[in-house]
């Protein structure tokens, strides 16, 4: 599995640095939620008990944030435990950053300003809101968490029929590399066979 | 592995393990003499590196704090990380994807020979072709490229095909699995590839060629390569018109001098500049051997972006080399189609972490998850064409940013220019067509990643006012300093780099040991 370096006052300064950029912040997200292979999560998970692991937010900060990662990277066939991996990615990170931790929490209570509170609005409201919000460092934080967060899961790979790391199995020389029928096969002089 | 004394200035100092700097420093030592290599970046194996996209990324890559500037595209989404290239031991070796090809002819004197580019600093290499044949050569043979040498070409995968059939309906006639510094056949006792598909995260066969297990270890084995990781050049010390020796701190933050007959810099073209800029003495007040004012200025990246087709069957782009594929045709001097220069359209691809991250930096919502949707069905290209060397396009000092050690950190500024312009929108027409020539629903065009290619920061020259360096690399101001890395390139070429940084590496080791024998180093 993936092991990060670690180490003294340069790990810092790398992680300042990658504070302050959109790649970088989803990168620096990553490391701090200690991902690299993130442990698949479990198909179906009820309300209440995936909030009830969060350490730093509130059940309902989980839950808000929960409706607005399943609006960032809309996947209908993927269960709420995968966005929910998300959240508790973002909580991780407050732990760790009480900045974060404001941040998140300004930014659930933006969304609720008004006369019902964003998990209560309808669908394409709160798509509506989150529109109006996209450059502000909240979404851009949550945004920036889940592009890795929910795309670097072993688990949401599998959905999308993605195989991952390939060293373990020697590579795809005799796992499929080229076995593409619905075009014709290159000529020799092209592609020459493998040895 | 022997440790030299700091105070020993009869070795060579060689700042930077990658394409240049391994491969100069191995023929340093093949020849005899005593070579430091100090090496910002820690020593990786086959079993340290990683099938796992953002691991690799934060284990190899140079991640300290960069700005950038200018209009390109990377200053707005990735405004600290102007470059995708590595802080390890085998430099951006370990990344590459294994792409070798020699430059052309014309592309060695773009001054004489591209006429109507308005307010580019093109020059001509003071260098030919034909000088460096008999290098490439040696090169092709050190690093088994394929269809060089009697080596077959590596067979193609899924996105090669996707390529092949829609490159060759389209009437591109110059289309196959490239020139790669990948093994087709075991060879050099290295494995022949396994098609694992994580080629820029380090190559866990060894079938790719890269100096961590190559170069280095055969210098090792001459017993006269000190090699120092972790070991990260902050100046280069002179007196008057000499270099003297290199400060460096260690992983722990100690500092220390290496004493030198000679150093030679090859830590790519941001860092490289960087050093010399930070060098700045009384007889170089605007940084070490900058009399030309030309350190730093003239950075080149390529005319790059990527196109990926959606098909209705699945292409899975990932299995197999991310880049054993190429179409030439477009890479020859034709101003009729608008520009001058040419380009390669190479196969690339990425893992399903790093698209979500590239394929359009700061997409969300509807559109942009069902395009990650169609991931297995996906097949991917890349451009890689010659961009314009402009002065205002350079590395400079942060003024008030320093990193760790109190050194100024480096700007990297560049605006494309209307050649480049015209050369990238012309290619991603080409590129999408391919793909719809065999029948995708959708091409994406993706502007330039942070720059994996990066050249031209300390420029050959003939004349010593129009660059830094002579045809032989070393810099015009001071007989025992040279540059060994991208940075000499006076133009960008349609082709991947890397080779000849290789071939000039070979050449200029000649070179020094030569003026060393002769006393005059």
């Amino acid at each position: 599995m993936g092991s990060l370096n670690t180490g003294g006052s340069s790990e810092m300064r790398r992680r300042e640095f990658l504070q302050k950029s959109a790649f970088a912040a989803a990168s620096a997200a990553a490391a701090a939620a200690g991902l690299v292979y993130p442990a698949p999560v479990a198909e179906a998970f009820a309300a209440d008990s995936w909030t009830a692991s969060l350490k730093n937010l509130s059940a309902h900060e989980g839950e808000t944030l929960l409706k607005v990662a399943r609006h960032l990277f809309p996947h209908d066939r993927l269960a709420d435990s995968y966005y929910a991996k998300v959240v508790t990615d973002l909580d991780a990170e407050a732990e760790k950053n009480s900045d974060t931790g404001k941040l998140l929490r300004t930014g659930v209570a933006g969304l609720d300003e008004g006369e019902k509170k964003f998990i209560a609005l309808p669908a394409e409201q709160q798509l509506e809101n989150l529109k109006k919000i996209e450059s502000s460092p909240f979404f851009q934080k949550v945004r920036g968490t889940e592009v890795v967060s929910l795309y670097n899961n072993p688990a949401v790979w599998k959905e999308f029929g993605y195989g991952g790391p390939s060293y373990e199995m020697g590579g795809y020389l005799k796992h499929g590399f080229n076995d593409l029928k619905w075009l014709p096969e290159p000529p020799e002089s092209a592609s020459p066979k493998p040895a | 592995m022997p440790q030299f004394d700091l105070n020993d200035d009869s070795v060579i100092v060689v700042i930077g393990s990658g394409a240049g700097g391994g491969t100069l420093a191995n023929e340093l030592c093949q020849k005899g003499m005593k070579v430091v290599l100090l090496e910002a970046g820690a020593r990786q194996s086959f079993a340290t590196l990683e099938n796992d996209e953002w691991g690799a990324f934060q284990q190899l890559s140079w991640l300290d704090k960069r700005t950038t500037s200018g209009s390109w595209r990377v200053a707005k989404d990735f405004p600290n990380l102007p470059a995708w290239i590595c802080k390890t031991v085998g430099g951006t070796t370990v990344h590459w994807a294994g792409a070798s090809l020699r430059l052309q002819e014309h592309e060695f004197k773009t001054a004489t020979v591209y006429s109507g580019v308005a307010k580019a600093n093109l020059l001509d290499w003071p260098i030919t072709l034909a000088d460096l044949e008999p290098y490439y050569a040696k090169a092709e043979d050190k690093m088994g490229v394929t269809r060089t040498n009697e080596i077959p070409g590596l067979p193609g995968n899924n996105n090669f095909k996707v390529l092949y059939n829609g490159a060759t309906r389209v009437g591109y006639k110059k289309v196959h699995t490239g020139r790669m510094a990948i093994n087709s056949r075991p060879r050099d006792k290295r494995l022949s590839c396994w098609q694992m598909g994580f080629c820029f995260q380090g190559c866990k066969s060894g079938a790719k060629w890269s100096t961590l297990y190559t170069e280095i270890p055969k210098a090792e084995a001459t017993g006269r390569l000190d090699l120092r990781p972790q070991a990260q050049a902050l100046q280069v010390q002179s007196d008057g018109g000499k270099v003297t020796g290199v400060l460096y701190a260690d992983k722990d933050g100690k500092q220390a001098v290496q004493k030198a007959r000679a150093v030679c810099v090859a830590c790519n073209s941001i860092e490289s500049p960087r050093l010399l800029l930070n060098s700045a003495s009384s007889a170089f007040p605007d940084g070490l051997a900058n009399s030309s004012g030309q350190v730093g200025k003239n950075y080149m990246r390529h005319t790059t972006g990527s196109v990926y087709g959606v098909f209705k069957q699945a292409v899975h782009m990932d299995r197999g080399t991310v880049m054993a594929g190429i179409v030439q045709d477009e890479a020859e001097l034709n101003t009729g189609r608008g520009f001058a220069g040419g380009f390669e359209l190479e196969t690339i691809s990425l893992h399903l972490p790093f698209l979500a991250a590239f394929l359009n930096p700061g997409a969300w919502g509807r559109d942009f998850a069902w395009a990650m949707e169609q991931y297995t069905n996906m097949a991917g290209m890349w451009i890689v064409g010659e961009d314009m060397p402009q002065e205002t396009n350079r590395v400079t000092l942060h003024p008030t940013e320093k990193d760790q050690y109190g050194m100024p950190i480096p700007n990297v500024h560049y605006d494309d220019h209307p050649n480049d312009v015209a050369m990238r929108e012309y290619a991603f027409k080409k590129g999408a067509g391919i793909y719809e020539a065999v029948g995708a629903t959708r091409t994406i065009a993706v502007p330039p990643y942070p720059s994996t290619h990066n050249l031209g920061t300390c420029r050959m020259s003939r004349k010593s006012s129009d660059g830094v360096c002579n045809k032989w690399g070393q810099t015009h101001d001071i007989k025992n300093l040279f540059i060994s890395d991208g940075s000499q390139f006076t133009t960008s070429a349609a082709e991947n780099p890397t080779l000849t940084i290789v071939t000039l590496a070979i050449r200029q080791a000649d070179y020094i040991a030569e003026q060393c024998q002769k006393n005059s180093l």
